[in-house]
């Protein structure tokens, strides 16, 4: 185990990786990166590596899923055994299941399920490597992958969390501030239609801090926002290149 | 699934909450009567039942001797389970929990552990080797909506009733004595659930309006009116306004609860 620091954030207000309190990590996202999957997307933002793919719309199995008015949504978040510092057990965690749930849910007020009825799509998550709100960049990397298999969305969906850390409200926690802090509130939106499809929160926070922590999350998500955008925008630009 | 008696119903409700109305009487953000029985079952080492309305749900605690996790040898440990169990609704199945019941679980569980409800350094037998583990199981007997805030007031009042054994450490082995002493329960966390219908905020859903919700927000609240714990369910979404409007309500609603069962 590696030593737990002191201070979480240093007389200069910086934390612990030198970022200041609003700010994001490095974010690095790619779309189109699995050849078998409809739609697929890679997230960097810290030092969390994750990969989302999208299969569908399909044929459901077992069939007796299938909804007569609309596609039903799968969702699955796991966590390869080598991403944590003690090895994760590969068999589904109560949490993974939760926060598979819970993924699903964001996700699912974001496409027109009502266009393809009587099927089905699995959207998967891999964290490969997990450095702290892993739930907020799984939405950020599944909800383009969806974009990426070309189903009708109303809107990207892209998350990020909140904290306070030594009565500092923070963006972007990561590992070791998510487990030392005093709360985390991860929360996705869907930000042309100014709608919350994940809000969580653990810790404890004052109304007045649960709504600095909240808008502050919002504005991370607006900025990722925009480089969802840039990157989905940049993979068609080029395919069109290719064909000319 | 829905018959016609109960698509025509549910239109009606949906139209009420519009116009600020419930189809049993209630206001928006009024709970159904909430009866508290606590010690119902003997063998339990804390046990309660809680009424929301129709809704039933009973929780037994165990408390066992084990080992701390590595990363807090110096506290005891809280297991939180929750059982939909066939009896409840026709639409509880027998088997491993689904993700509904390890959801319902989860939430009672973050309630508690994270606004500090129970003081687990308390329950340290030994550091690193022996402490108690307390096993709080959720057993929902009738289900009429709002399983979740009638699972953490059951929780809850289980807990403030439940005795811990005296013991007594001999050549490093742990003895139970005679007698008990009650469980170290600081903070007394009150959960509320808001179901949006119609875009309108409605408190303590029964089934009928929880079949009609867009989602479903959750925040549990402490004895200093803080927010401890929240989740978002179900496949709709909340406005940055509703948010802040639902804790606003949930921290007066929580309130209200406590003085009332005097917590």
């Amino acid at each position: 185990m590696s030593q737990k620091p002191e201070k979480l954030i240093d007389k200069k207000g910086l934390r612990l990786d030198g970022r200041k309190p609003d700010e994001l990590r490095s974010i690095k996202i790619d779309v189109g990166v699995l050849s078998n999957a409809d739609g697929s997307a890679y997230i960097e933002q810290g030092k969390n590596k994750i990969l989302a793919a999208v299969f569908g719309p399909k044929e459901l199995h077992p069939k007796h899923l299938a909804l007569p008015d609309r596609m039903v949504l799968r969702g699955r978040y796991h966590m390869a055994p080598f991403s944590v510092q003690e090895r994760k057990s590969p068999a589904p965690s109560r949490r993974e299941i939760e926060l598979s749930k819970v993924i699903r849910e964001a996700l699912e007020p974001s496409i027109f399920l009502e266009y393809y009825p009587r099927t089905g799509i699995d959207v998967f998550v891999e964290v490969l490597q997990a450095d702290g709100s892993t739930r907020c960049a799984s939405i950020t990397a599944a909800s383009l992958a969806i974009a990426d298999a070309g189903i009708p969305m109303r809107d990207l969906v892209v998350a990020c969390s909140a904290g306070k850390i030594e009565d500092t409200i923070v963006l972007d926690l990561m590992d070791t501030e998510d487990k030392m802090g005093t709360a985390d509130v991860p929360v996705a939106l869907m930000p042309n239609l100014n709608a919350i499809t994940l809000l969580q929160m653990d810790g404890t926070l004052t109304l007045e801090e649960f709504e600095n922590a909240v808008n502050l999350a919002l504005e991370g998500c607006k900025k990722i926002y925009a480089l969802q955008k840039e990157v989905l925008r940049g993979k068609y630009v080029s395919a069109k290149e290719v064909e000319e | 699934m829905s018959s016609m008696i109960t698509r025509v119903k549910q239109k009606q409700i949906a139209q009420l909450i519009a116009k600020g109305k419930r189809l049993d009487g209630r206001g928006l953000t009024d709970y159904r009567e909430i009866k508290v029985e606590q010690g119902i079952i003997e063998r339990a080492e804390g046990s309660a039942r809680v009424l929301l309305g129709r809704t039933e749900v009973m929780v037994g605690t165990k408390i066992e001797t084990g080992q701390p996790f590595s990363d807090t040898p110096n506290e005891g440990v809280l297991t939180v389970n929750a059982e939909l169990v066939p009896l409840a609704s026709s639409t509880f199945e027998a088997g491993p929990p689904d993700e509904n019941s390890i959801e319902l679980a989860r939430i009672v569980d973050r309630g508690i552990r994270e606004s500090k409800a129970i003081n687990l350094e308390k329950l340290c037998i030994e550091p690193g080797k022996k402490v108690f583990v307390v096993f709080v199981d959720v057993y929902v007997l009738n289900h009429d909506g709002n399983l979740i805030d009638a699972s953490a007031l059951a929780a809850m009042a289980a807990l403030l009733n439940t005795k811990m054994p005296n013991y007594e450490i001999e050549e490093g082995e742990v003895k139970i004595k005679s007698g008990y002493t009650p469980l170290p329960i600081r903070r007394h966390p009150i959960t509320v659930t808001f179901a949006k219908i119609n875009d309108k905020l409605v408190v303590d859903s029964w089934l009928e309006e929880e079949h009609i919700m867009d989602a479903r927000l959750t925040m549990a609240i402490d004895d200093d009116g803080d927010i401890c714990a929240i989740q978002k369910g179900g496949s709709g979404y909340f406005t940055p306004k509703q948010v802040l409007e639902a804790a606003k309500i949930a921290i007066e609603k929580a309130d209200e609860i406590r003085k009332k069962l005097e917590w």
